[in-house]
């Protein structure tokens, strides 16, 4: 199950729903709130989310992810406003073997990246923000775009 | 009924989009065949900075391809660069 949530994520009911007798592995990511991004200092994060298609998607990522034969995977991602270190997502896997789970892991983090209709806010020291990942396809370099054009990889 | 009725169709912003446009959701009347059209027409009222190409669009809750076709009703979104994780 996929799932957005605008409160603090409940790591260890997750934990128990993917805990099954067959399964001898668990492995999980957590993705935290860092203090900096891009060499700019990070006061303040708020994510944004597409409820509908976000938890479609989310989904559809979680059922590719039996591909590496696991037994059970489960996501939640955060909404709202968040604090430096706050758990902003949490991908948990269990499967008979480690191996398994390990890369179904990082598959399921991977795509949810890539496909899942999530935006991040950035605000920074210098009283800027910025929506993060935004600034590439602009037709031109507006004013309040705090990383200039080209200083994103 | 012609692609090039007047239909009206439910528009839902997020992130930079919604913070261009000033709002989260709005209902409008567009002559617009595709989805892509009507971006393009949002884009030069609201001066979207994000060009269609680096975006996505869905429309009523599933992705959809540029080419589209808008009809009465329709729920369109369209999905600026995603960044979550």
């Amino acid at each position: 199950m996929f799932s957005i949530s605008n409160t603090p994520i409940d790591i260890d009911a997750l934990k128990q729903l993917v805990n099954t007798p067959e399964a001898g592995a668990y492995v999980a990511f957590e993705g935290w709130v860092r203090e900096s991004n891009e060499g700019k200092k990070v006061t303040a994060l708020e994510y944004e989310a597409y409820e509908e298609l976000a938890v479609k998607e989310g989904k559809k990522i979680l059922e590719e992810a039996r591909k590496f034969n696991i037994l059970k995977a489960q996501c939640v991602h955060r909404t709202g406003p968040l604090k430096i270190g706050e758990l902003a997502v949490i991908v948990v896997v269990s499967s008979a073997h480690r191996k398994e789970a390990f890369v179904a892991c990082e598959f399921i983090i991977n795509e949810i990246k890539k496909r899942v209709p999530i935006w991040k806010r950035e605000s920074y020291e210098d009283g800027s923000t910025s929506w993060v990942n935004c600034a590439h396809g602009c037709e031109e370099k507006h004013s309040h775009d705090p990383v200039p054009e080209g200083a994103r990889s | 009924m012609s692609v090039r009725s007047i239909k009206t169709v439910r528009v839902d912003y997020f992130a930079l989009l919604k913070e261009q446009r000033g709002l989260a959701s709005e209902k409008l009347q567009t002559e617009c065949a595709t989805v892509q059209e009507l971006y393009e027409e949002l884009q030069k009222r609201y001066g979207f900075s994000l060009k269609h190409s680096s975006i996505a669009v869905a429309l009523n809750d599933e992705f959809a391809d540029w080419s589209r076709t808008l009809c009465e009703s329709d729920k369109v979104v369209f999905i600026p660069p995603v960044a979550g994780g």
